[in-house]
């Protein structure tokens, strides 16, 4: 089965330093850290102390309210601290890694389905690549879900080249997976003839080929076109390279978390791939390859990343770190000059007369922060069909059964962001959705 | 340049949170903002931002503006030597024009930015950019003899009433430079119609000419459509009236650069022009055929031109805190405004300028027309769920 999906509406902001089709491999770390953090309305309990020494696949911790779900260590080593911040809680669990690479080996069943399927994930960790919508967190194995989603291929600007990172036999044995897992109801999302042939070679698979720009490439906006989620109902979705870990997992039977990752942005002096290990440090990945002083280091792209820097850690899910320069400039009258250098989807700059042209965007916000007054402007940039500004007002107002029949459930931080990009009055789009989430969240 | 920013960074600590001149902070940052695009950056949810904020916007439109603003300074030179019977040549025009303009939109930003600067320092609020625009659209709503005195008043009753009371920029419900006008309009009814459309301040040796009239188009058209200027000299704005809005040209200018631009709705902007048409076509059919003077039988396209279609239509109607917020929702209020002005204008000869009422009216329901849209939205969204 195959279906087209053209999206009409968004905006791909073109940036300066994309990356170059080169992966490198970097110094093996010394030491990993695991960050809760990384995952979303996620309490940990550890199964470890310090000085304990784990096995890659080993478990960590696990999920306080989805006792079933497991974190494990991407090495083998010991772990050397445990950090606690404010009310006990975890912040980073440190393993000091040894040469030895011992890792679990975990029984692969050769008749594939989704309960033998799940029990692998879980044992594995792989789990913890599963997400769902709403709320983008790890959902409840007890649970079903409509379907799974995976997005081949990211539209968010610099976003790595999936078709070229990815080893397409572990690409193509981890969609296995999740298509015996969802029971035939995975959708696979692609954009290009390479990627759609992998997929189709799947049984059971429902390959979407979409086109338009960004945010054509987000789950939410393809779930949203092709099997809209109701209130009450999940979706869960797997990004495309942790497809490819979770099929290398069912591949050797050894959880390889493993990444690519791509370094990218004005900021970075040769744009290119590193394979790196999550739990690593960002100085690991950035040392020497990024220009010096006033950069911000983000993990993921400008959009939705999250702001890092040298002595953070790669996260669990990040596939890009973007470099850009700081814009804590003051400039003169720069509301009031033509503006050609300058990137803005209304016509009031110049630029728009070089539609093509690749910008070196700082962080600077140009302008501060309004309350609502140009209308429509949302509208331009998302592909939905939901209200964005009636719904963020529902948000404001706290009104949660407004909130749910303006369809906030179908929605995710990550598709509001170029909302929050194009904002004349500079609100802040995303953190309002999160709240919103958060308040449907705890009333369900 | 760097010099600026010296100064502004040394005197910035003095109005900081804390210090002495703390209750003037806003105050310093709507000038220092002024100057300077702040060297804020993006703190949490997306790392870069379009270069689009709330002055480029209102900047866009008073550059969309300044040909009305233009032609009315001109206008109001010409009309003045029209009624002395004086010949004129462009700069003479403009030289009047300006003497009696300029002053106008002078008091009308002091006034309006007085209130908001003692709003700023009172309630601790940040300057809003919205009155950049306001204080050049009372002016240009004005007729050129009004005494400055009242245009204060009224760029004061706008920022106050219009804006501030309900929280400043974005939080008003009608247009606030129509409310002014509206204010004035009914306060001193004496200064706002009959013949105060031209300026005829004495020219020494010359009298106003018998053949000049003070009358506006849309009282010559309620008691015979057929004596109305050309339809070229009424789109070109070669007429009487207020400011800035006797040249249908010089709005559609201004059309296009908010059009274009991304300022301006282009869908509020045609389903008002649309509406009008229509409705006009519509008085024609139903115009009695036995009094073929009746304003009904008024040709469509001259709605357009006359009065100040085509500036409400351009400037006023497409304040987008005002109007409708949901695209459907535009094209119900635009086409309602431009029904509406006709049918008013047509019917109740005893006040023939119907725009700005009309403006401020739909001003009113625009939230109950976005109610319904958004109502269907969430229907639609259930049936297919």
């Amino acid at each position: 089965m195959s279906n087209n999906l053209r999206i009409k509406k968004g905006f791909d902001i073109k940036l300066v330093g994309l990356p170059q089709k080169k992966i490198e491999k970097i110094d093996a770390p010394s030491i990993v850290v695991l960050k809760p953090s990384d995952f979303k309305n996620v309490t940990p309990k550890l199964l470890v102390n310090e000085g304990d020494a784990v096995k890659a696949g080993q478990k960590i911790f696990f999920h306080k309210d989805l006792p079933e779900v497991f974190f494990t260590s991407p090495v083998s080593g010991e772990i050397v601290e445990i950090v606690r911040v404010e009310k006990r809680r975890i912040s980073q669990i440190k393993i000091l890694t040894d040469k030895e690479n011992s890792a679990i080996q975990f029984n692969i069943p050769s008749e594939l389905s989704s309960e033998s399927v799940k029990n692998i994930l879980l044992e594995s960790g792989a789990w913890t690549y599963i997400r769902q919508r709403p709320f983008d967190m790890i959902p409840d194995p007890q649970t079903k879900p409509k379907s799974i989603f995976v997005s081949l291929f990211d539209t968010a600007p610099l976003a790595p080249d999936y078709t070229f990172i990815l080893d397409k036999a572990k690409l193509q044995k981890g969609l296995e997976i999740l298509s015996a897992l969802s029971e035939g109801k995975l959708n696979v999302s692609v954009n290009n003839d390479e990627m759609s042939s992998i997929a189709n070679k799947v049984k059971g698979v429902n390959v979407i080929s979409v086109s338009g720009p960004h945010p054509a490439g987000n789950v939410g906006i393809q779930i949203h076109h092709t099997d809209p989620i109701r209130p009450g109902e999940t979706v869960w979705y797997v990004n495309a390279q942790d497809v490819a870990i979770i099929g290398e997992l069912f591949l050797s039977g050894i959880y390889t978390p493993k990444r690519t990752v791509g370094l990218v942005g004005s900021g970075v002096v040769d744009p290119r791939y590193f394979e790196v290990i999550p739990g690593q440090a960002v100085a690991d990945l950035v040392k020497d390859k990024i220009k010096e002083d006033n950069q911000r280091i983000i993990q993921g792209n400008v959009l939705s990343g999250t702001t890092s820097n040298e002595s953070d850690f790669i996260s669990h899910y990040t596939n890009q770190v973007t470099v850009i320069t700081e814009g804590n400039q003051p400039e003169f009258f720069g509301w009031a000059l033509p503006g050609f250098g300058k990137l803005s989807l209304s016509r009031s700059f110049f630029s728009w007369l070089t539609p093509n042209k690749t910008y070196d965007l700082d962080t600077n916000t140009h302008g501060e922060e309004r309350a609502f007054v140009v209308s429509g402007e949302y509208d331009k940039v998302l592909p939905m069909n939901i209200m964005p500004v009636i719904l963020l007002k529902s948000i404001l107002a706290k009104d949660i059964e407004r909130m749910e029949a303006l369809g906030i459930h179908e929605i995710s931080e990550e598709d509001f962001a170029l909302c929050e990009f194009v904002c004349t009055s500079k609100i802040d789009v995303q953190n309002i959705v999160r709240e919103g989430l958060e308040l449907i969240r705890m009333d369900a | 340049m760097k010099l600026a920013r010296k100064l502004v960074d040394s005197v910035k600590p003095k109005f900081a949170k804390g210090s002495k001149l703390e209750k003037y902070h806003y105050l310093f940052d709507a000038f220092e903002t002024f100057l300077f695009v702040p060297d804020t950056t993006t703190k949490n949810g997306v790392h870069v931002r379009d270069a689009m904020d709330l002055k480029r916007t209102m900047l866009m439109v008073i550059i969309a503006l300044i040909p009305s603003m233009l032609f009315g300074i001109w206008n109001t030179g010409h009309q003045h030597y029209l009624a002395f019977g004086m010949e004129s040549s462009f700069m003479d025009n403009m030289i009047f024009g300006l003497i009696k303009v300029l002053p106008i939109i002078v008091v009308s930003y002091a006034a309006g930015l007085g209130v908001e600067f003692l709003f700023s320092i009172t309630k601790g609020h940040p300057v809003s950019e919205g009155y950049l625009v306001t204080g050049l659209l009372i002016p240009l709503t004005l007729p050129v003899t009004v005494p400055l005195w009242m245009v204060a008043l009224g760029a004061v009753f706008c920022t106050l009433l219009g804006k501030e009371i309900f929280g400043g920029t974005g939080m008003n419900f009608m247009n606030p430079a129509l409310l002014a006008r509206a204010f004035m309009f009914f306060a001193f009814p004496a200064f706002m119609s009959g013949d105060i459309w031209t300026d005829l301040s004495p020219e020494v040796g010359h009298q106003v000419v018998d053949a000049f009239s003070g009358a506006t188009n849309l009282v010559v058209f309620d008691t015979n459509y057929a004596s109305l200027p050309s339809a070229w000299d009424m789109f070109m704005g070669f007429e009487q009236g207020s400011i800035g809005e006797t040249s249908v040209l010089a709005c559609l200018i201004g059309a296009v650069i908010l059009i274009v631009s991304g300022v301006g709705s282009w869908r509020i902007i045609v389903s008002i022009f649309v509406g009008g048409y229509l409705m006009g076509l519509l008085m024609n059919i139903l115009a009695p055929a036995d009094n073929l003077a009746h304003a009904m039988h008024t040709p469509a396209h001259f709605h357009w031109l006359m009065g100040s279609f085509a500036f409400g239509a351009v400037f006023m109607a497409t304040d987008p805190v005002s109007a409708a917020q949901t695209n459907t929702g535009k094209i119900i209020y635009g086409l309602l405004i431009g029904i509406m002005i006709v049918v008013l204008r047509v019917f109740n000869p005893a006040y023939p300028e119907a725009v700005m009422l009309t403006i401020l009216l739909l001003n009113v329901f625009a939230p109950i027309i976005d109610h319904i849209v958004v109502e269907r939205h969430i229907k639609t969204r259930l049936k297919n769920a």
